[in-house]
């Protein structure tokens, strides 16, 4: 176990590593001169030559990526031409925003799609099952901006329950929170919702075909026990490997969402930054999701040793 | 590594079709609903070739007289802030979606076979280090990724084409990698190694055309995806420039005048969704016909 956790570690930094390539080469790629494009056209001679000296664009290309490299493993991003601050501390107040309105959508993702996808499956062929499987067809289609701008047109702008859009800290204000949030989380949690209900249903389908469950019925054992009992623990392995992956959706879907509703999250901030050239946070953004998000399939895939004994972490 | 796409791994048993052909059409047109997704895919793309002739209007003729016109017999879907007509807009909007979809799941598809064959065949350290890169690119989502080398290369259709093919990469990549390692143990690859074929021959001649079935069932899904995700890109801001017309950038225009106009964002929309879900629905149906263990499980 202790070894598994180890080699998975060194994967994770290794895998970070060539992340920091690959956002490290962002400034790279764009064509013609980076200074320039980022600080627009309007910027004197002067000014293009005191932040290429900062970005130290004017150094070899290894040494650019060696001294940018240790500067964020201590945490520094750079600083931001757009706002002119540390974008390590303009990354701190917009990550919680975007962790908040993730953890509620993943709740309600989880908590939903699971038992719905057992029911499909139980009851397959079924009215409910026809329900559940187009809903979760068309929740895989559906354009998540325009989700969200149906929404606001329908509860905020006609029935007038929800807010239009806008953020509150809970701190501040719970209840003017809970409102805002109550739309984006349910846009953001559709993608998942979707997905893991597909596959909690078609895990399940692959289970209860199994011998032992047949066994487990001849033995007289109810229904109910049989499913929740013997078929679950077996069907929901596939599913946690998934919710690893949905993770990488929620923060993808949160670029959109955060977008239409105007939350001030890291999704909405990438965006603004990605459109005013202002790269050093795009660099930052990344990397920063990118450590989220790898250190989350960390957990799944420790956490898989609870749902399935068989993996014993040797290999 | 545990983590994997399940999907993929529903995927990577898949057996060579044995039956033939006609139980592959038999069964993939067997159901109703994935006749449906043809029927709307056809319709897509008849729509996007004469689309000059189905549009009752020059989508780029500005009639500010005209302007935010709400439905009616002459402008069946209304007429956006500059007085363009709505359904001719969204007419050619088809084009963008489909070209920006084929051309992106194209290069994805391309270079994602190349990486996932030449690592799963070389094995050892080239494996490795492809792989790990594949799992760099996965750790970032694709939109996110897209998003960041679409706006580095300076916007433009073309540059949102490349973006998004190469966030798209690491599912092939990673599809055709187990696939190969699968396929490589066959006495045939044994044969021609023995023979003494080269390993750009073996690779290309006997291993690559074996290991085709599931993927062409993630390109059919991904196409949506692509649509999907270039649909998000164009709403953000990000691809064509104005006045070309694309779905997710009406959505977005539509969107100041959501109280007054709401169709101009609903029906740009609507249309994404519909065709997401044709091609969704089709892939779907390709997999439990390509592989009839799997039929009615997903």
């Amino acid at each position: 176990m202790v070894t598994f956790i180890i080699r998975r570690l060194i994967q994770t930094v290794f895998v970070l590593i060539l992340v920091s390539l690959i956002a490290f080469s962002l400034l790279h790629i764009i064509p013609g001169d980076p200074v320039v494009t980022m600080l627009g056209t309007e910027a004197t001679q002067a000014q293009i030559d005191i932040l290429r000296h900062e970005l130290w664009l004017d150094r070899p290309l290894l040494v650019q990526y060696m001294r940018w490299f240790t500067n964020i493993l201590q945490g520094d991003f750079g600083k931001s031409i757009m706002y002119r601050e540390s974008v390590a501390g303009l990354i701190a107040t917009r990550l919680p925003v975007t962790f908040h309105l993730g953890f509620i959508a993943l709740i309600l993702s989880t908590l939903i799609s699971i038992p719905a996808g057992v029911i499909s499956a139980v009851r397959r062929g079924s009215l409910l099952d026809q329900v559940i499987t187009v809903s979760a067809n068309l929740g895989m289609a559906v354009p998540l901006f325009w989700l969200g701008i149906l929404g606001i047109y329908f509860f905020a702008l006609k029935l007038g329950w929800l807010p239009v859009q806008g953020y509150t800290s809970p701190f501040d204000n719970l209840w003017l929170n809970t409102k805002q949030v109550i739309m984006p989380a349910i846009c953001l949690a559709v993608v998942p919702l979707a997905s893991l209900t597909r596959q909690s249903r078609s895990s399940m389908l692959e289970v209860i075909r199994q011998d032992y469950i047949r066994t487990a019925r001849s033995k007289g054992l109810k229904e109910r026990a049989v499913i929740t009992g013997h078929a679950l623990k077996n069907a929901i392995i596939p599913v946690v490997t998934l919710l690893g992956i949905q993770l990488r959706n929620l923060v993808g879907g949160s670029v959109l969402v955060e977008t239409v509703f105007n939350i001030p999250g890291m999704g909405s901030f990438m965006v603004r930054a990605v459109f005013n050239k202002d790269f050093l946070i795009v660099q930052g953004c990344i990397m920063v999701i990118a450590l989220v998000v790898a250190l989350a399939n960390l957990a799944v895939d420790i956490s898989y040793g609870y749902f399935d004994p068989r993996i014993r972490y040797e290999d | 590594m545990v983590t994997s796409l399940p999907q993929t791994e529903d995927l990577l048993e898949a057996p060579p079709r044995t039956n033939g052909f006609r139980r592959f059409l038999r069964v993939f047109l067997g159901r109703k609903v994935v006749l449906f997704g043809a029927v709307i895919i056809l319709m897509l793309i008849i729509v996007a070739i004469f689309a000059a002739l189905i549009a009752p209007y020059d989508p780029y003729q500005q009639e500010l007289r005209e302007a935010l016109k709400n439905p009616s017999w002459k402008h069946l879907l209304g007429t956006d802030p500059l007085g363009r007509d709505e359904l001719s807009r969204i007419i050619y909007g088809t084009r963008t979606s489909l070209l920006v979809g084929i051309i992106s799941v194209g290069v994805a598809a391309f270079f994602g076979m190349m990486l996932g064959l030449i690592a799963g065949y070389l094995g050892g350290i080239t494996n490795t280090l492809i792989m790990r890169f594949i799992d760099a690119l996965m750790a970032i989502p694709p939109i996110m990724l897209a998003l960041a080398i679409g706006a580095a290369l300076g916007g433009g259709l073309s540059n949102v084409m490349i973006s998004l093919g190469i966030a798209l990469i690491p599912t092939y990549a990673r599809l055709m990698c187990g696939q190969v390692l699968t396929v490589k143990q066959a006495d045939y690859v044994t044969a021609a190694e023995v023979v003494g074929g080269s390993n750009l021959r073996i690779m290309l001649v006997h291993i690559f055309p074996n290991c085709l079935s599931p993927l062409i069932v993630l390109i059919t899904l991904n196409l949506g995806f692509a649509i999907l995700s270039e649909a998000a890109l164009s709403f953000l801001g990000l691809g064509i420039r104005p006045p070309g017309a694309a779905w997710g950038s009406m959505v977005n225009d539509g969107y100041r005048y959501l109280l007054t106009n709401p169709i101009l964002s609903f029906a740009p929309g609507l249309c994404v969704m519909l065709v997401v879900l044709a091609f969704n629905i089709v892939g779907d149906g390709l997999r439990d016909a390509l592989d009839p263990r799997l039929r009615g499980t997903l």
